[in-house]
């Protein structure tokens, strides 16, 4: 979904070179799918860096406008996250933890972001929040705000895309976690919000993490539903996925530098943060 | 992240109307025909986004005249598309809407001798009813008027910049949207009160976008160049699409969808 | 609620009626516990033992019934609100908590500060002798030293009801030896009232005062250990206790157990039971001389080791168990589906009102 892809770019001429090297015990039909599923995921990658203009790299690092667009990708993302996990782990917890009419269609709802064209995402949130839609209208005529078109516009668009990544993982963690610590703890006379806030989430905390990981990623990747809800505007709305896709109007090189460049960012951090936490826990 | 721009707009397109519960008619990304038979000959048309309704229209003329022949078209941003035939797409014909994205292809001795068929000037959308009262290119300067243009990149941005250029105006857009088709969006939802975009593109809105001609938009025309690809798989039909586009018949459909034509 | 109690109010302790109906189980249990008394709910898998525990501490809802503690109203209280001390059969502590904040949870959650909590939780480890694990977090805690942890968490609320659901059921034989006679300790010095849920007769006869019997939902017998021991009312007590136990009809004397008539040692009429240990049942190969008295013609049905000796099943006009030396066994020839004669003494059987 977020891959970054040129198109038809560098057919792969180096597939598995390394298949010898697997041990005979371990079942074949499980390794040779396993392998050609990693080929399948990293090759792409492997045909950036072929194609990547190496001898200008350092220059075309040096533009003004990648660091702005990186720096605006990172703190969107980030603040997106934010908002997806104070809204989306409370949601989550009332689709695990309660009982209510219509749980199950509103499971089915919370994953529509995930099968909506994010393109058509970002069309209905302009319906919406946009400067006429159905809250934006009345945003803009009680305090004057308007969300498309500014920095605000791109976390929603981020936000409203990555959440159901974030709720899906907690529920799931939810589900998983035994709630019979909780009644240990109703015991101990902590209220409902005691119990989930000193049991249910320090026991969900790596379904936590690994949906605002997911929840992160997906926000950094965001291209369809930013570019039509909160448009490209340099230091503002263009985040790095809307420089790609526009410098490959023009420059494909230079669209390959930015996917490098968001792909190393996105990639020293989030194996900085597993780090951390495989550590803690 | 990035997808082909034909799927993209066609997605916009559908959305809009699904949404707006109008037939804005989104355009189909590609005419294909079942094939007819064993022999059924195929051609593929790369053509600029902005061509989407009258290329349709020529496809289904050109198959009228040549029985079992099947006209594939794939829409898109034209710097898309010759990337794409560039990167060795079979295609076999190119019609780009910016001589250069064609100079891609012809550097890359894919092919010769492109000719102009069609030219398209821009034109102001304003949303319906011009709520902030545009009536020339000036108005857009106004800061409190809230404007999209195309990105420098692709050919509207390119030309919008032109015409503000020659109009000697300073314009600070809210956003520099990826192709024409989303910068009229924005205008049709109400988003933007103005928009630089083609003429051809104001008449899909489906009247929920309004066109006011500009003088400097003179000064800003874009030529859309049209050849035939030496390496078609399609041999001769490559050459007898882009005649039929040439002819008196084809340059009616094209005005008729609104561009110049020479 | 910690104030000194010089006398207990009459109404001190626990009185409960407990109605709990699900599709294909009802429960209807009524409890009184005194303070400082320990009761141990007594029952074969699925009886409901565990769901009286739950009911009581509010983590499963009444369909009737009410609950009352030292004269307050608990069945409207939700869980967190009863203040009752509950040790869960898998202990559940919490693993991400170290064995002092597992134990200082609850105080600081009834709004103890950090310090005072901690403080609590402390004096708590000392007494079940962990202070030195305070610091370790439950993963690494031995079954036996689990078991304790929770026992003082459980403590430190306070409680005035204090509820333990199979609390050895999760340590190995050697462990719950130990665990057996410190939770005893615990529980002589805990001055409010004790449930505790088990299925093992044992555990029950050690650790409590009076055992309640659940089957089915409902109390089928009640009283101290010594007095269910000696009178099993129902099959499943009969075999906890290990006595053949036969419902009839007494006429004075006997005991008319469908077609066989049993002499007592008993004076009892109308319905009753009567009971009699395996030992107390002599085989022989052929009919004896003399007649004794309570004489039946009975089938092996199966034969079994039992301890040192050797149990076998009877079928016939009763049901019986008898324990056999291994060298009767020998003497005697016995195998599955032999017929045989069977009798017990009247002087050895004990019959009581049903």
């Amino acid at each position: 979904m977020t891959t970054a892809t040129t198109p038809a770019s560098a057919p792969g001429r180096a597939s598995g070179r390394e298949r010898g090297g697997v041990p005979g015990r371990l079942p074949w039909p499980l390794v040779i799918p396993a392998l050609l599923g990693l080929a399948f995921l990293v090759l792409p990658l492997a045909g950036l860096l072929v194609r990547a203009p190496w001898s200008t790299l350092p220059q075309r690092l040096a533009e003004p406008q990648v660091l702005q667009a990186l720096r605006l990708s990172l703190v969107t993302a980030t603040i997106a996250t934010a908002v997806c996990l104070l809204l989306g782990v409370p949601l989550a917890w009332l689709l695990a933890r309660t009982a209510f009419p219509g749980r199950r269609l509103i499971r089915a709802l919370v994953t529509v972001p995930l099968v909506l064209p994010p393109v058509v995402g970002g069309v209905a949130l302009l319906l919406v929040l946009g400067r006429r839609g159905l809250i934006g209208s009345w945003l803009e005529a009680a305090f004057g705000v308007s969300l498309p078109f500014t920095t605000a516009g791109v976390v929603v668009a981020e936000a409203f895309v990555a959440m159901p990544f974030l709720v899906i993982s907690v529920e799931g963690a939810l589900r998983a976690a035994d709630a019979r610590f909780e009644e240990a703890a109703a015991t101990l006379g902590a209220s409902r919000w005691t119990v989930f806030r000193r049991v249910t989430l320090p026991m969900i905390a790596p379904g936590v993490a690994a949906g605002a990981v997911l929840c992160w990623a997906r926000a950094l990747g965001e291209f369809g539903a930013t570019i039509t809800f909160a448009g490209n505007f340099p230091g503002t709305t263009q985040t790095m996925p809307l420089a790609v896709y526009l410098a490959l109007e023009t420059e494909p090189e230079a669209a390959v530098v930015l996917s490098l460049v968001l792909l190393a960012v996105s990639v020293v951090i989030l194996a900085g943060l597993r780090e951390r936490w495989v550590s803690r826990i | 992240m990035f997808r082909p721009l034909s799927r993209w707009t066609a997605a916009l397109a559908l959305a809009l109307a699904a949404v707006s519960g109008c037939g804005s008619g989104g355009p189909a990304t590609s005419a294909t025909a079942p094939a007819a038979g064993g022999d059924a000959r195929q051609l593929t048309v790369f053509a600029a986004a902005s061509l989407t309704g009258a290329f349709t229209e020529l496809g289904r003329i050109f198959k009228d005249a040549h029985p079992g022949t099947t006209v594939m078209f794939n829409f898109g941003s034209s710097a898309t598309l010759a990337q794409q035939i560039t990167q060795g797409a079979p295609a076999d014909v190119f019609a780009a809407a910016s001589p250069a994205t064609m100079k891609t292809v012809t550097d890359a001795a894919l092919a010769t001798a492109p000719t102009t068929f069609a030219r398209n000037r821009l034109r102001i959308a304003v949303p319906a009813g011009n709520p902030a009262g545009v009536d020339e290119l000036k108005d857009l300067a106004d800061p409190e008027v809230k404007v999209a243009l195309c990105a420098a990149q692709v050919p509207c941005g390119a030309a919008a910049v032109k015409a503000l250029e020659a109009a000697g105006l300073e314009v600070t857009p809210v956003t520099l949207e990826q192709d024409v088709k989303a910068t009229l969006t924005k205008v049709e939802l109400g988003e933007v009160d103005a928009a630089l975009v083609y003429a051809t593109d104001v008449p899909a809105s489906g009247g929920k976008a309004t066109g006011i001609d500009f003088p400097e938009a003179d000064k800003a025309i874009n030529d859309y160049p049209i050849a035939a690809l030496t390496e078609a798989p399609a041999g001769p039909l490559a050459r007898q699409f882009v005649d039929l586009v040439l002819s008196r018949q084809g340059r009616d459909v094209l005005a008729e969808a609104g561009f110049q034509v020479p | 609620m910690s104030g000194p109690a010089p006398d207990l109010p009459p109404h001190g302790g626990l009185h409960a009626r407990l109605a709990v109906e699900r599709p294909a189980f009802r429960l209807d249990v009524e409890l009184e516990v005194a303070a400082g008394e320990v009761v141990a709910l007594l029952g074969p898998n699925g009886a409901g033992k565990t769901t009286v525990l739950r009911a009581l501490a509010g983590l499963t809802g009444l369909t009737g019934g009410s609950i009352t503690l030292d004269g307050r109203s608990l069945h409207t209280l939700p869980a967190e609100q009863r203040r009752i001390g509950m040790v869960f059969q898998d202990y559940l502590l919490f693993p991400h908590l170290s064995a002092l904040d597992n134990v200082a949870f609850g105080p600081r959650s009834n709004g103890a500060s950090k310090a005072e909590a901690r403080r609590t939780a402390e004096a708590l480890l000392e007494r079940v002798g962990l202070v030195e694990y305070a610091a370790v977090k439950p993963g690494r805690l031995s079954g036996g030293q689990a078991q304790r942890v929770a026992l003082a968490r459980a403590l430190a609320v306070r409680p005035r009801l204090l509820l333990l659901d199979e609390p050895l059921a999760a340590l190995d034989a050697h462990t719950r030896l130990e665990i057996r006679a410190q939770l005893r300790r615990h529980l002589a010095d805990f001055d409010g009232a004790t449930v505790l849920v088990t299925h093992d007769p044992l555990e029950a006869m050690v650790l409590a005062d009076r055992l309640i019997v659940v089957e089915h939902g409902s109390v089928v017998q009640q009283g101290t250990a010594a007095e269910v021991a000696r009178r099993p009312r129902t099959d499943y007590v009969a075999r906890l206790v290990g006595l053949n136990l036969h419902r009839g009809r007494g006429d004075g004397a006997h005991v008319k157990v469908g077609e066989l008539l049993l002499s007592t040692s008993d004076h009892v009429e109308g319905p009753a039971f009567v009971a009699f240990a395996p030992a107390a049942v002599a085989l022989y190969r052929t009919r004896p001389d003399g007649s004794p008295r309570n004489l039946w013609r009975a089938r092996i049905d199966g034969i079994e080791r039992h301890g040192d000796n050797v149990r076998v099943h009877l079928d016939g006009p009763v049901t019986a168990s008898a324990d056999v030396t291994p060298a009767a066994v020998a003497e005697l020839d016995l195998s599955p589906g032999q017929e045989i004669w069977a009798s017990v003494k009247a002087a050895e059987t004990h019959a009581y009102p049903a």
